[in-house]
């Protein structure tokens, strides 16, 4: 299969991917659209950054600005940080615990579809009556107070990525629990798999929520209920709570996946195992837990009474423990160890003083009193940009280096790769380290210009310089990428050379049913196991048979291609169109008719025959 | 065991819902599918209290003066009762009888048909007897959206059970459809579950007050 | 040697200077606190930073031996460790004492700063302010002394005043930095909490404290300030008693203000009221009560206090707030009619 896998022209290729139900092509998939929107979330930024470089300026309106942090808000969660973290989950976590995919690959690419279509739904709104403009958080009497139809984009946009996202983790946790290949104990995943599981976890709780609130803001916006018209008996602080139930653990899910990058990195390129492996899994697993339990310090300010604010804040607090037990972990990882600075270690070793910053500002802003004082003010921006830019932003550019062999077969360019790190180091802290300051000296966040003689102006000035930093790294970034995908060396299967973990042992990239022979796994980091005793590659666990592969599909993007037609409908039935009812007929048609497709026609999937396995074996005999 | 294979009474798993990987997966993620499903009725719940008797002013009913007992008290016995009848539906599964599933899956139906023809009335009389309609308040629209939600819950699950049905009334079981038919029950358990808690809060603790 | 002590010299002032200009300005910034509330919260700060800077210290310490010491030389491969009881116990104990150290005073200060008992008594003396926040704008009940002021807050130093909070649109967020945290004006009920004005720290400031609005409330979100006025209580009272004696509209004096006058009774006064004892309700109040304009600090809350300005805002408000809700909602004025407006608006005083 792979042989002529090289041959296929450009429109072969495309349906490939339209079709594919292979966890390491969604992977892709999802890295490309997540790089996308990554993209498209920085040049908001930059815009931001340009119009607050000088007092009174008026590089865009007041309108426009609001729009605008509004979708570099959404986009960046929703769209590129989730996304990105997603495209390594499914590139490694299967791989990592010997799988030959996921448990349900079909559900797998829906949940992109879905993403994907949600996502650019969203990003329309610029194209019809403007975007979103009440904040990413969308506070219920702004967001019903907004004319036009962004917040209605807002709202059906996330909606269908929302579900892409849930069954994306029930996808994983199901994956991990039933998949892992013969000996890959709990306590023997990688800890990246680790934070895939708990990550899950917490999407499946907590998006939920969200959908509620979102379902109950298209009500109040496109039928007339009362959830958050006070005049009515509504209360729009029941937005607050849905939003920030689903709000705080998103944080986690973002980070969590980055702890497992990370701690994937410092093990790699220290050449030691992970320090303190089992409370490091128990300090995961009690983030994910108590990411549910904080959610009303983001609500200090909203008038919940002095208990609620006290309790939460204590709980808040209580994070700080298994977070530092994490940092002292990394540490002490390195510690003693054989440490080699290639550009993943780079983001590792960057991620640490950075992340540590955001955090302790976590633990300032925990302080409930104090709070009344950073409560959105440029100190909670500079924090949050801490934690999501130098923790997830960080592991997401780390992973990219270190799987992009992994999922492509080529290596990038480890010195562009350092270079990009440097400028986006040095503008990262350029630009958020004095925006701590700016909100003690009283500058509100979202406002989209300042007057001068407040004392704001020099620090601005050089919080927009960093976003040229910024920007330049990802340049590079991008032209490391052309320009090695233009040479495109092949490389083996462990080309960091330090490789722990399975997917470390598999060719680069590995067979569409990754392993011919699962794996036996003896122990924590098993290829490594391997490798310190001589030998060449993993010790199969099973004798060499036929595989069951499911089939490729189009039925996933269909079915999400009729919501999206379906959201369009639903949003111009507002303005009372003659044509929006069919539209939304015509949408939900197409995804119910995909849907009782795939339900009525039997799919079992196709066998690779042992003897085509030996045979994919001798051709690449002859190849080497 | 490969899911296609032609079983008889004799070489029939005990536990024909997980007797495959590919059925494995789907029983768990079932389950977990339920776990985010019990978590938006929990956040339409706590919806529904806080905006609970939330009017404009005194023109508009309260809980107190909607809610029937008899009338309420009548659909959950269908619904408790249709639960039941699922039992004996996947108790034949087990026992390899697709025609006595299928037969107890008809009594199924038509009990959550029937369920849900009373909750239409019922909603029906509130609006034309009360002026109590979705828009009308706070009240409103939280109380419509709960309960429409699980009636959404209950029209869905009843085309989904009628196209199982209809899709396998031909072929008979196998370990391809078993597991289809053992997770349908499982939301027809988990719709019955949520019913009984619709039940206690919005009718038994509303018509106390 | 001099050289020397001139270079310390030197650093010293830059230092000084650059500490001072990292604090903000007096009448703005958190880290000049004016009142008790915000000394109570600078306290805050100022300990959870220690702590915090101490676990930094700590880490970077531990970092930056590491990446010197343990640089790879040479292919061998070390030792695979597995982790060590004792050191976990210690990063698990100690950080948890660092929090309840931080997690007490928090507590207290919350409840601190959460006890309005003295405005729910009867017969309490204590100064009760309703504010109610409107789009791009803030209004500012006196129930006790039934009188009514928008833009420009006016409190007496040294006493505890108390806030009644409450948004008449879309959610905004009540905060005056150098005096203490914010507090969100929700749609649908009244948050309650107290400031105190230190008078000292006022007298720096110039009497005259920025306040801002600081959730995201529309276009003009950013432009949404206002300013406190602050005097000794002496003052106050008086301010008050002036206030009260507007019983009607006062009467333009020259010939020009009564002109303006007239134009503000055809095209202005049904959203804008003249007397501070106004009995609208208020929800009704529609637009900033401008009973003593000639005195405000800033014309609609961002722009200089002089005639040219408010004539530029009389003309084309939407360039200066977008967003407002005043622009289209009286007829176009010509430029005499704006100067006889503008004459007639800034003589409106109620302090002789």
């Amino acid at each position: 299969m792979s042989t002529y896998a090289q041959k296929k022209g450009f429109g072969a290729t495309l349906w490939d991917y339209l079709t594919t139900v292979d966890h390491k092509k969604i992977a892709i998939l999802y890295l490309i659209a997540g790089g996308f929107f990554f993209v498209v979330g920085g040049l908001e930024a930059v815009f931001i950054r340009i119009q607050l470089a000088v007092p009174n300026n008026d590089f865009v309106s007041a309108g426009l600005f609001n729009e605008i942090i509004t979708m570099h808000g959404t986009t960046m969660i929703f769209l590129a940080a989730m996304p990105l973290v997603f495209a390594f989950m499914n590139a490694v976590m299967p791989l990592q615990i010997g799988a030959r995919d996921v448990a349900f690959p079909f559900v797998n690419a829906l949940g992109f579809w879905l993403f994907f279509f949600g996502g650019v739904f969203l990003n329309l709104s610029w194209f019809f009556d403007g975007a979103p403009d009440a904040g990413w958080t969308s506070y219920a009497s702004l967001a019903m107070a907004s004319k036009g139809h962004g917040v209605d984009f807002y709202v059906l946009g996330l909606q269908i990525s929302g579900i892409g996202t849930l069954i994306g983790g029930i996808n994983f946790l199901v994956t991990i629990i039933n998949m892992r290949a013969p000996g890959m104990t709990y306590m023997r995943m990688p800890l990246f798999t680790w934070s895939t599981f708990v990550t899950s976890a917490l999407i499946l709780f907590a998006f939920p929520p969200l959908t509620v609130g979102l379902v109950l803001m298209m009500f109040d916006r496109m039928f007339g209920s009362n959830f958050f018209e006070a005049s009515m008996g509504g209360n729009t602080v029941i937005w607050e709570h849905l939003f920030w139930i689903f709000g705080h653990p998103e944080v986690y899910i973002l980070v969590l996946p980055a702890f497992g990058i990370f701690s994937e990195i410092f093990a790699m390129f220290s050449r030691k195992r992970l320090f303190g492996y089992s409370s490091m899994v128990f300090a995961t697993v009690l983030i994910g837990f108590l990411g549910f339990m904080v959610w009303a310090h983001h609500m200090f300010t909203t008038g919940l009474g002095p208990v609620a604010n006290a309790i939460f804040a204590v709980a808040t607090m209580a994070i700080g423990v298994p977070t530092g037990i994490k940092i002292f972990n990394w540490l002490l990882t390195m510690w003693g160890g054989s440490v080699k600075f290639t550009t993943p270690m780079h983001y590792a070793v960057a991620f640490i003083p950075s992340f540590v910053a955001g955090g302790v500002t976590g633990v300032m802003l925990a302080a409930a009193a104090a709070d009344y004082q950073y409560h959105d003010t440029y100190f909670v921006v500079a924090h949050f940009h801490y934690v999501i830019v130098g923790g997830v932003v960080f592991a997401i550019l780390a992973g990219t280096h270190l799987y992009w062999p992994k999922m492509f077969g080529t290596m990038l360019n480890e010195t562009l790769g350092k270079i990009t790190f440097w400028l986006f180091f040095i503008g990262f802290h350029m630009t958020f380290f004095i925006q701590h300051f700016l909100g003690l000296w009283g500058m509100p966040r979202r406002v989209f210009t300042y007057l001068p003689g407040q004392g704001f102006e020099t620090s601005n000035l050089i919080s927009s310089l960093g976003a040229v930093f910024m920007s330049l790294g990802v340049i590079v970034l991008l032209y490391n990428v052309i320009m090695t995908s233009v040479k495109n060396e092949r490389v083996g299967n462990d080309p960091w050379g330090d490789g722990r973990t399975l997917e470390w042992s598999l060719p680069s990239p590995p067979p569409f049913y990754n392993f011919k022979q699962l794996p036996l796994v003896r122990g924590l980091d098993a290829y490594w196991l391997e490798k310190m005793e001589g030998k060449k590659g993993m010790t199969p666990a099973e004798p060499l048979g036929d595989i069951h592969m499911p089939n490729a599909s189009f039925l996933p993007f269909v079915i999400a291609f009729g919501l999206f037609v379906a959201a369009f409908g639903a949003l111009f039935n507002m303005d009372d169109k003659a044509w929006s009812v069919p539209v939304i007929i015509i949408g939900l048609l197409i995804t119910f008719g995909a849907m009782f497709l795939r339900s009525v026609k039997d799919d079992h999937g196709f066998h690779i025959h042992k003897e085509e396995l030996m045979e994919d074996d001798n051709d690449k005999g002859v190849k080497a | 065991m490969h899911a296609e294979e032609k079983l008889t009474y004799e070489t029939w798993p005990a536990e024909p819902e997980k007797s495959t990987l590919e059925a494995k997966n789907k029983f768990l993620g079932f389950w977990f599918f339920l776990g985010g499903e019990t978590v938006l009725f929990a956040s339409l719940f706590a919806t529904y209290l806080a905006l609970k008797d939330k009017v404009p002013d005194s023109t508009h009913h309260l809980a107190k003066d909607l809610f029937e007992l008899p009338l309420t008290f009548v659909a959950t016995m269908l619904l408790l009762t249709s639960s039941l009848t699922s039992v004996y539906a996947m108790y034949h599964m087990k026992n390899f009888n697709a025609k006595k599933m299928n037969l107890w899956l008809v009594i199924t139906l038509l009990l959550g048909a029937a369920f849900l023809v009373l909750e239409i009335y019922e909603f029906n009389h509130y609006v034309h007897e009360f002026h109590h309609t979705f828009t009308s308040s706070a009240f409103g629209s939280a109380f419509y959206t709960l309960v429409g939600f699980h009636g959404g819950h209950v029209a869905f699950g009843l085309l989904w059970i009628t196209t199982l049905i209809v899709r396998n009334a031909k072929r008979g079981l196998d370990l391809y459809n078993a597991p289809k038919f053992y997770v349908a029950s499982l939301y027809w358990h988990f719709i019955d579950v949520v019913w009984v808690f619709i039940f206690t809060v919005v009718y038994l603790m509303g018509m106390v007050g | 040697m001099k050289r020397l002590a001139k270079w310390r010299l030197i650093s010293v002032f830059a230092i000084l200077s650059l500490i001072l200009s990292g604090c903000g300005e007096p009448f703005l910034s958190t880290l000049r606190p004016a009142g008790e509330v915000a000394d109570i919260q600078y306290d805050l700060m100022k300990l959870s930073t220690l702590i915090m800077v101490g676990v930094i210290l700590v880490v970077m310490v531990i970092f930056f031996i590491v990446l010197i010491k343990f640089r790879r030389k040479d292919e061998k491969i070390p030792k695979q460790v597995e982790g060590s009881h004792k050191l976990e116990i210690i990063w698990t104990t100690i950080p948890i004492l660092l929090l309840l150290l931080l997690a007490v005073p928090t507590v207290s200060a919350t409840f601190k700063l959460a006890d309005v008992s003295p405005m729910d008594k009867k017969d309490s003396d204590a100064l009760v302010i309703n504010v109610r926040s409107n789009l791009y704008w803030w209004e500012f009940e006196y129930p006790g002394q039934k009188i009514v002021t928008s833009q420009d807050l006016v409190v007496p130093t040294d006493e505890k005043v108390y806030f009644n909070l409450i948004s008449s649109d879309v959610k905004h967020s009540f905060w005056i930095p150098a005096v203490g945290g914010k507090l969100d004006t929700n749609t649908e009920n009244v948050n309650k909490f107290w400031l105190e004005f230190d008078s000292a720290k006022a007298e720096e400031a110039g009497d005259l404290f920025y306040g801002k609005c600081a959730e995201l409330c529309g276009p003009s979100h950013a432009l949404m300030d206002f300013k406190v006025k602050t005097m000794d209580r002496d003052d106050f009272d008086n301010w008050v008693a002036n206030m009260k004696d507007v019983k009607e509209p006062a009467k333009a004096d020259t010939a020009l203000a009564q002109e303006g006058q007239e134009i503000f009774n055809k095209s202005c006064i049904s959203c804008h009221a003249v007397t501070p004892t106004n009995a609208t309700p208020p929800e009704a109040r529609l637009a900033p009560n401008l009973s003593n304009f000639g005195e405000r600090s800033r014309i609609a809350g961002v722009l200089d206090h002089n005639e040219e300005e408010l004539k530029n805002w009389i003309r084309t408000p939407e360039k200066y707030k977008p967003g407002n809700l005043m622009t289209g909602k009286y007829p176009e004025l010509s430029e005499d009619q704006l100067d006889a407006l503008t004459e007639y608006l800034m003589g409106l005083k109620v302090q002789e």
